[in-house]
């Protein structure tokens, strides 16, 4: 485990700083330890300082209403758990929860802010942080719906599918995007790559189901 | 041998000629202001005129199959 001085050393938070400028950083940080299943802090509460994760595993994570679990990441050593919502001088977006012993190293936020008015390059560095975290949730946002989108595809092509020389329901690219209650590009990246991993073929005007295990598949898990 | 052309609704197309535009094969002809798709050219039902007409007016459906 990282020690405090050099956990600051290293992150990216303070990254160009001199030892120097370093030394009173570090006076500020404060050790916080968390037994297994303890949580580090809960969804929808204030946030009060950044936390730097220095060793363990912690689990980042969303209840929906119905007291479903989905997590979002798992967060390793020399992470910072909860800089949007500190940034953001908003509430927790999400809970932590530690996996296993986990040892956190904490500033306050009102230090945090000192330091960046201090230092410009501190502001620069979360900047870079943020981006980097905004590209991460875009992604995931992208990949949710992207499932979801080909497991409502692949349930809507195999209630059309007939047996060739058999009269059945002809779509377009605008139909199954309708009923699939999305956008008919969305559709035709999902046709794609489905074409891509052998699951359809296309023969002109007919759409050829060639893998019906796994478009059954598809849309059990996501629909 | 079955000729492909998208399938026009008339009705519908107000001749903006987008999709005579896009077409890649040259497919598309506008016709007394509305469009009319040719059977002599290779149309290889990329559905790229469905995707620029504002009026839904030119379809490529998709018979789907069981291989
Ligand atoms: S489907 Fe493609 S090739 Fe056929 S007419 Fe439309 S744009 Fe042209
Ligand atoms: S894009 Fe649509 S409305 Fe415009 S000419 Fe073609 S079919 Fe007609």
């Amino acid at each position: 485990m990282k020690s405090k001085s050099e956990l600051v050393a290293t992150s990216v938070f303070f990254a160009g700083l001199k030892s120097a400028e370093l030394e009173p950083i570090i006076k500020l940080v404060f050790e916080k330890r968390f037994e297994r299943e303890e949580i580090l802090f809960f969804e929808g509460e204030a946030t009060e300082s950044l936390l730097f994760l220095a060793s363990g595993v912690v689990k980042i994570f969303k209840t929906s209403p119905d007291g479903k679990e989905q997590i979002l990441s798992i967060a390793h050593p020399e992470e910072t758990l909860n800089e949007v919502p500190l940034f953001n001088g908003g509430l927790n977006t999400t809970s932590a929860q530690a996996m296993m012993q986990v040892v956190v190293y904490m500033i306050n936020k009102r230090d945090i802010e000192m330091i960046m008015r201090q230092y410009p390059l501190v502001a620069s560095n979360v900047i870079h942080i943020l981006a980097k975290r905004t590209r991460q949730l875009v992604s995931l946002v992208e990949e949710l719906s992207f499932k979801r989108v080909n497991g409502r595809l692949a349930g809507i092509l195999l209630e059309n599918a007939v047996r060739d020389g058999e009269s059945g329901a002809k779509l377009t690219q605008r139909d199954m995007a309708a009923m699939a209650g999305t956008a008919r590009e969305v559709i035709s990246r999902s046709l794609k790559a489905m074409e891509d991993d052998g699951i359809i073929g296309f023969d002109k005007h007919r759409l050829i189901i060639r893998d019906r295990e796994a478009l059954k598949k598809m849309s059990q898990t996501f629909s | 041998m079955y000729i492909m052309k998208p399938e026009i609704d008339k009705e519908k197309c107000d001749g903006c000629g987008l999709c005579v535009g896009v077409c890649l094969e040259n497919g598309i002809m506008i016709v007394d202001k509305t469009v009319v798709a040719i059977a002599e050219v290779e149309c290889d039902w990329c559905g790229i005129c469905e995707a620029v007409c504002p009026n839904d007016a030119i379809r490529c459906p998709f018979q789907i199959i069981f291989a």
